[in-house]
């Protein structure tokens, strides 16, 4: 048998709310090529044997954030996750966890959005400067402060991944606590007070149960485990100061 | 229909429509901005762009040397008032994203770095890392956030512009999740929905580059600009078309045939030194990069590979902790994607379709010659890119020229009372009738994925990096066909929750509509110009018949219209476009005659 005529079964996981009372799933013969993505697969099926299924894609290179799914249960971009890792054990895809699906493989984003805008995910400059003024300097030991956690596409893998927000959903959750954090350790912003609100309050990192998955998926190594538990122990802190100080702990306290 | 009552509706949320949300949004805060986007904004395709970002920063820089490599690289073809206002001011635009937060990469004393890039005389490509357009985008994205007055229609699928009373005064929109319409009502309406790499097979493009305003307009009767001039990026992944950006070159990644040979010095742009020069072999500019490979294969000197002939983009000079350092996210697709470690093995690379110069025709305040209508961004040719944009200008002009509409946008709405609804709403049944039938119609027994698919391979075969008359007569030809074929269509999901295929046939209308200007103009232009270039007796740069604007006007069922308009000339007389020794000859004479 030749290499073209190989193929794959890829079983997937269907919704279409107007006609399926509940999920179902769909396996699909797919042609199998030893360099085909999960995305290039779920393409040939939407191509030539099924027009109806549904998912979100575009970049085909891991930096837009559009493709994020589950594959045999683990939250991955598949775009850059490879039909010849399943070859033999084959491959069912879902959509993401914890989310609600609107159809197919696609989920409801609305919550993730609604977190992202909510936690003043901009600059509040510490100091106002003019354009003409030019640059902020900033090093390379300050950038590398928050530069890790500007990495994040939102992909929402680590939503998928948190057992905490599969529980609660109103938890912040790893990736915007990573984006808040991001904001809160940058040279230029003065904002970290207003943004430890949120930090703070019920929905905030407390719910984090250390479990660690959500940077364990994360393909950009964002590690927002890591920005959880900086902003526990500066909650904890900040928390403990607003006894001694009016107004809590300065914002600089996350620096 | 639900309506919506905006003052400006802007079309697309990448980096340019972002920008032009700001700008306006801060131009007048009580004004109403509707800020479409098919896609949720940071899905946008200004994430993929990598290498960075033009603006003058340097001491021996300057703005004249920013305009000379723009003006020639793109082999005069620019509006050069426009490029004279563009170079001015990029450079505030990259302090502005600074102040925004955009991680710029910095030297060791705080200040921004600057980088090499391709036709560039000194270096003046701002980056963060090799993921500049990523932070850009969100930057953007996340500023806008602050602006109470832009009102986001994430995942809302633009069908149509309403025209009435000859300036345009609405959109018409799908909503992704339910297949409902709606009406934005607007004063006026900013297009900035990108390009339309798709039309061809092998490209760097995200799936959503498809030319939806480019189209809208062109239907409109407002033409379209330049559209022969494609650009081919030289370093592309086999297969996937997916970009390693030109700043590797940048960094000093070198060439190499299957002999290990640096050929770029056999095509005028040696000679081959140990270090980088800018201007010369690898950094020189993507169209000559692009041909000189399409020549090494006729001769045989490429290395065949599963799909398609390659040469290496040499990296291991570098070392791995340089390269993590400054292109992370290359070396991740280098080993992801093909298994390759760049730090040990050189990268397989051919070209691969990466831009698109031409666009719809507005002028240097980025309007359009239909009252009301704006354009910004890669979807415009508002006349920076010529027959070949110069790498890292496109990010520039985002935010550039996304300024420009959305306060030239502003005092336009500001200037103009608001329409009648129901003769807007009438117009946009229309436009809903006609977008549902290609769903009602039970008929059709063309494939969608067939359809792209020959309109891809016969793109790529006649408006190729070398193109012949016969091959693109015959892409024209089969436009033509695919066109008509189109209104036999078969979209076989008849839902109205997340319907992608009933999107995909509408995108497909839109990508030949813009293929068919592309492959037109391109027949029509008899001379090679930039990355337009001809074989079979038209090799030469002819700028007495051809230093002139192309500008493609739709004819429905028909071919469309092609005519000619002028070129801005205000201080660079076109002359022979020379890099490497030879460009620094050039130059040399250039000064020394202007001294005389």
């Amino acid at each position: 048998m030749s290499e073209i005529e190989k193929t794959i079964p890829i079983e997937v996981l269907r919704y279409r709310p107007e006609q399926d009372t509940e999920p179902i799933l769909q396996t699909f013969q797919v042609p199998f090529t030893d360099d085909m993505s999960v995305l290039q697969g779920l393409q040939y099926i939407k191509d030539y044997l099924d027009g109806s299924l549904s998912f979100r894609w575009s970049c085909r290179m891991a930096i837009c954030g559009s493709c994020g799914m589950m594959v045999n249960g683990k939250p991955t971009l598949s775009c850059k996750t490879f039909l010849r890792d399943y070859y033999s054990a084959g491959l069912r895809i879902e959509a993401l966890a914890h989310f609600p699906i609107e159809r197919d493989l696609v989920i409801v984003m609305d919550d993730f959005i609604e977190k992202l805008e909510s936690i003043k995910p901009y600059i509040i400059p510490k100091t106002p400067r003019a354009l003409s003024e030019g640059e902020y300097l900033q090093t390379p030991a300050e950038r590398d402060m928050y530069e890790q956690f500007s990495s994040c596409i939102n992909c929402m893998l680590c939503y998928a991944a948190c057992p905490q927000y599969g529980l609660n959903s109103k938890f912040v959750g790893p990736g915007i606590m990573a984006l808040l954090h991001r904001y809160n350790m940058d040279s230029r912003d003065g904002g970290a007070e207003q943004r430890m609100e949120l930090v703070h309050s019920e929905d905030g990192v407390f719910n984090c149960t250390a479990v660690g998955y959500c940077s364990e998926v994360c393909p950009k190594h964002v590690d927002p485990a890591n920005a959880v538990n900086i902003n526990k122990t500066e909650s904890a802190k900040d928390y403990f100061l607003r006894f001694v100080m009016p107004k809590g702990a300065k914002s600089g306290a996350a620096k | 229909m639900e309506v919506f009552e905006a003052d400006i509706a802007i079309v697309g949320a990448g980096g340019a429509g972002l920008r032009a949300a700001i700008a306006a949004a801060e131009t007048d805060p009580a004004l109403k901005i509707a800020l479409v986007s098919k896609v949720y904004p940071m899905r946008s395709h200004t994430v993929a762009a990598e290498g960075g970002s033009a603006g003058v920063v340097q001491a021996h820089d300057s703005l004249d040397h920013h305009f000379n490599d723009t003006v020639g690289g793109g082999d005069w073809l620019c509006e050069q008032d426009v490029v004279e206002y563009f170079v001015a001011q990029c450079t505030e635009e990259m302090v502005q994203l600074e102040h925004w937060g955009c991680p710029w990469s910095r030297k060791p004393d705080g200040h921004i770095s600057v980088r090499a890039f391709g036709g560039m005389k000194i270096e003046r490509t701002w980056f963060a890392a090799d993921k500049t357009g990523f932070h850009m985008l969100h930057t953007l994205f996340q500023t806008s956030i602050k602006y109470p007055s832009i009102r986001r229609f994430d995942e809302f699928f633009c069908v149509d512009l309403v025209v009435e009373d000859g300036r345009v005064q609405g959109v018409v929109l799908i909503e992704t999740a339910t297949g409902q319409f709606t009406l934005i009502k607007a004063k006026s309406v900013i297009i900035a929905t990108g390009g339309a790499g798709r039309v061809f097979r092998e490209n760097t493009n995200g799936g959503i580059v498809t030319g939806d305003g480019m189209a809208m307009a062109y239907r409109h009767g407002v033409p379209l600009r330049d559209m022969e001039f494609v650009q081919y990026h030289p370093t592309c992944m086999p297969g996937t078309g997916l970009l390693f950006t030109e700043a590797c070159r940048g960094e000093g990644g070198l060439l190499l045939n299957k002999d290990g040979y640096r050929y770029l010095q056999d095509y005028g742009l040696g000679p081959a030194e140990d270090k980088p020069r800018n201007k010369a072999m690898e950094l020189g500019p993507r169209d000559r990069l692009s041909q000189a490979f399409w020549y090494e294969q006729q001769k045989g000197r490429t290395i065949e590979g599963p799909h398609g002939s390659v040469v290496h983009l040499d990296l291991r000079h570098l070392g791995e902790a340089f390269l993590r350092e400054r292109l992370p996210q290359i070396y991740e697709l280098a080993e992801e994607f093909l298994g390759v470690d760049p730090a040990h093995t050189p990268i397989p690379v051919r070209p691969a379709v990466h831009y698109t110069m031409g666009g719809i025709l507005v002028d240097g305040n980025c309007a359009a010659p239909l009252a009301g209508l704006y354009a910004a961004g890669e979807c415009s040719s508002v006349g920076i890119h010529g027959a070949n944009r110069l790498g890292s200008n496109s990010l520039a002009e985002l935010c550039v020229f996304g300024k420009v509409a959305g306060i030239e946008a502003t005092k336009y709405a500001k200037s103009v009372a608001p329409g009648n609804t129901a003769t807007l709403l009438k117009q946009a049944a229309d436009s809903q009738i006609s977008a549902e039938q290609l769903v009602t119609r039970s008929d059709g027994t063309e494939r969608i994925a067939t359809l792209r698919k020959e309109m891809a391979q016969t793109m790529e075969d006649g408006c190729g990096i070398y193109r012949l008359g016969d091959s693109m007569q015959a892409t024209c030809n089969k436009i033509d066909e695919l066109k008509q074929r189109f209104k036999n269509v078969n979209v076989v999901d008849k839902s109205n929750v997340w319907n992608t295929d009933w999107l995909l046939a509408i995108e497909l209308g839109y990508q030949l509509d813009v293929a068919q200007a592309m492959v037109y103009s391109a027949i029509n232009r008899k001379e090679s110009r930039g990355a337009h270039q001809r074989l079979a007796g038209f090799e030469a740069r002819d700028d007495v018949n051809f230093l002139k604007h192309s500008q493609a006007y739709y004819a429905g069922d028909e071919a469309p219209c092609v005519n000619y308009g002028e070129v801005k000339i205000t201080k660079s007389q076109p002359a022979t476009r020379a890099y490497g020794a030879a460009g620094e000859k050039a130059e040399a004479e250039r000064k020394q005659a202007s001294h005389v």
